[in-house]
């Protein structure tokens, strides 16, 4: 496996990275803090990903970045088969509330610009004859709910547009993931209450990475959150106008 | 939330700059022709996910009390976590209050999430890594390349920041040291701010004062060691059953000079002729011929899936564990091959084990005694403590060997005996004064990672070198902000 990591300094995309580098595989990473990069590639070196384990700045607040990006990892990986994006921005819904210009970016990163770079990293693996595209989007945009209402319609269109991209191009060799994660135990989330089915990121990206040699279109980890949605999707509205959920 | 102003429309200079690849000594223009480009420390860019904020929580050490309300930080970037933290705190297995904010409105720092490792030298061994980097993982990624910590202690649940704060020792202790010996130098973030290297050579007054200081002196960032190259992953083990305290301080004498790990467990609530019987636990690497040409598998560990009821730790439950533990052993010697995990760490086969102490918590006692002909302190020790209505399921027993060169390091040359005990409201701090008064007469000096409940004035009695340890904080933090609710208790710190 050739793979583009775009998030790997922390939380879930760490995981999965030091995951691929037990198994031996060839990375090269994206993200915005040149510092933060080269450490997080000299702890995948050590764990056995094949190095050298390389690097872009890559921002997802500037989409411009994008293609330059991924051209850097064409050349430095002789071209790639996998590009995992675990990258995006989080705020609570109070947060979110109280700052309209920190909405304004969250929304941008975690939807459009999100959606712009896979466009990218879509186009790039379809001419090189297929390959895997797996991308975190989040349980939170499986139904409109009161502590997630911004950051879930940014997620709910990330997965939307995911659902299209499995439709479309599949069949051209294209295979996309779509992970959704519940609660998981990150720096992210650290401070807020888990919820029961709370997960850990090492579980979450041995199931990723098991969806992704799978070419499953959706994965959700924890997997007992795949019932929980389920339930939550089929709720009345009259309900849900009443959870806190 | 994060501060960066530049917003999609407004960063347009990106277009005309060349990206930036990696590694940083080679930082260069990925677009052919372009003059490589230098990423200037000014344009040093903000982190569009900052590290969220501290956050109200209660906290506790493993003994479960005391439990305390603080503010807690937790993030991949230590460097930014410590920046208004007054202390660090790594998987929270001090027993006590070593890891625990002074107050409420105090910032503990969690370092568990920074757990990269930087370098690996496999010539020498020479590792550096974040200080959140836990043993446990530390173990699985390099036991079977034939790479072990240099000192363990007697769970892997500790981050390398905290084996530095504590000093820790091991069942090697008489051979190899403290932990601390093998520490070749430390990144801090001192009490005004500054980052420093620290080490023999440089600033070596704060190197010292670092290695068991608590995590008082500076913010332990990153932590460079040398680590062991052993023959195979796996122990070659002896174990032997002992009948009385005296034939169990010569064994342990005896063995030093033939194994390179040893240790005892001590029935502790045997009285008279059998004060001390336990069993005696020798360890050395087994040579590549001896062990099973596979690594040893990873354990599956076991829950305790609630606290159990104060009841369950009556007298009689601990006479049977320490009866069925000493008699479980039916030979009297026992040797082979044994997983590391098992020699090492046979508590952590059990998660959460502290919850059987159920609610009230327990704590942990934890002192190293002067060598005596006759054995007596030792002795003297394990009366005060069964005369005392002392009662555990477990203690340990060990001879140390010389002092390490942490400055408020705790083994020096001795027995040491560590106990458990389940807090109790009126009885625990008349036993732990008791016990205390025992170890200041005799020349001894209490672990302060596992203590709870000793006074400040039963500390400066028993040690001397508090003076020189404050004086290096002072220089360092006059003000006072690295504190924790153990130094307000024991040093002085104010609240």
């Amino acid at each position: 496996m050739k793979a583009v990591l775009l998030g790997a300094t922390k939380g879930m995309g760490r995981a999965l990275a030091r995951l691929l580098a037990e198994r031996g595989e060839r990375l090269f990473l994206l993200e915005h803090v040149p510092e933060e990069l080269d450490r997080t590639a000299r702890d995948l070196e050590i764990r056995g990903a094949d190095p050298p384990v390389n690097w872009a700045v890559c921002d997802l607040l500037k989409p411009e970045t994008f293609a330059p990006a991924l051209d850097a990892a064409e050349k430095e990986l002789g071209g790639f088969d996998t590009v995992i994006v675990t990258a995006g921005l989080f705020g609570t819904q109070e947060e979110l509330e109280a700052d309209r210009e920190f909405a304004a970016r969250l929304l941008a990163a975690d939807f459009t610009n999100t959606v712009l770079f896979c466009e990218e990293a879509r186009t790039r693996l379809l001419a090189a004859g297929g390959g895997t595209l797996c991308v975190f989007s989040s349980v939170a945009g499986e139904r409109g709910r009161k502590p997630v209402i911004l950051y879930g319609s940014a997620k709910a269109g990330l997965s939307r547009y995911l659902e299209g991209l499995d439709h479309k191009f599949r069949a051209e060799g294209l295979k996309t993931v779509c992970v959704k994660p519940g609660f998981v135990k990150t720096g992210m989330t650290a401070g807020l209450d888990p919820p029961p089915f709370a997960g850990e990121p090492g579980d979450v990206a041995r199931r990723v990475l098991r969806a992704i040699e799978r070419g499953r279109p959706e994965v959700y980890v924890p997997p007992a959150w795949r019932y929980v949605m389920c339930v939550i999707r089929n709720l009345p509205r009259f309900v849900m106008r009443r959870i806190k959920f | 939330m994060p501060t960066e102003t530049s917003t999609l429309e407004t960063s347009s200079e990106m277009d005309q700059r060349s990206v930036i690849t990696g590694p940083c000594d080679r930082w260069v223009a990925a677009r052919v022709g372009e003059e490589p480009c230098r990423l200037q420390p000014a344009e040093k860019v903000e982190h569009a996910a900052m590290p969220r904020k501290a956050y109200r929580t209660k906290l506790a050490g493993w003994g479960r009390c005391p439990v305390v309300d603080g503010l807690e930080i937790k993030s991949e970037d230590l460097e930014k976590s410590t920046e208004n933290a007054n202390l660090c705190r790594g998987l929270g297995r001090s027993y006590g209050d070593s890891s625990l904010p002074a107050g409420a409105e105090d910032t503990v720092a969690n370092t568990t999430l920074a757990d990269r490792l930087l370098s690996f030298d496999v010539e020498s061994g020479i590792l550096r890594a974040e200080a959140g980097l836990s043993l446990l993982e530390l173990n699985r990624l390099l036991l079977r390349r034939g790479w072990f910590t240099p000192v363990s202690p007697g769970t892997q649940f500790v981050t390398l920041g905290g084996m530095v704060a504590s000093d820790v020792h091991g069942k090697n202790h008489h051979v190899d040291g403290c932990f601390g010996q093998h520490v070749r130098s430390l990144k801090l973030r001192t009490a005004d701010g500054r980052i420093i290297e620290c080490s023999d050579a440089h600033e070596p007054e704060l190197f010292r004062a670092t290695l068991g200081g608590m995590g008082l002196t500076g913010h332990i960032l990153e932590v460079e060691f040398r680590m062991h190259r052993i023959p195979s992953p796996w122990i070659w083990g002896e174990s032997e059953r002992i009948p009385n305290l005296d034939r169990m301080i010569a064994g342990l004498k005896e063995a030093a000079g033939q194994w390179p790990m040893t240790v005892g467990w001590v029935d502790c609530l045997a009285r008279g002729k059998s004060l001390g019987r336990g069993i005696l636990m020798k360890g050395r690497w087994a040579e590549s011929h001896e062990a099973p040409d596979r690594p040893p598998k990873l354990k599956r560990r076991k829950r305790i899936p609630f606290e159990f009821p104060a009841f369950a730790l009556g007298k009689a439950s601990m006479k049977a564990f320490n009866l069925l533990y000493y008699h479980k052993h039916f030979r009297r010697v026992r040797r082979g091959i044994e997983r590391p995990d098992a020699f090492f760490y046979p508590l952590d086969a059990i998660d959460d084990w502290n919850l059987v102490y159920g609610r009230r918590g327990f704590t942990q006692y934890q002192c190293v005694l002067p060598h005596a002909e006759d054995n007596g302190p030792a002795r003297r020790f394990l009366d005060a403590f069964v005369s005392g209505g002392g009662m555990g399921f477990l203690c340990v027993i060990k001879d140390c060997g010389p002092e390490g060169k942490g400055m408020l390091s705790f083994p020096r040359p001795g027995i040491s005996i560590a106990m458990d005990f389940p807090v109790h409201r009126r009885k625990t701090q008349p036993l732990v004064d008791r016990l205390n008064e025992r170890v200041i007469a005799e020349g001894g000096r209490i672990y302060l990672t596992k203590d709870a409940f000793t006074r400040p004035e039963h500390f400066r009695a028993m040690e001397p070198r508090l003076d020189a340890f404050n004086a290096v904080r002072r220089k360092w933090d006059p003000q006072g902000r690295l504190r924790s609710a153990q130094s307000v208790r024991l040093l002085g710190d104010e609240k």
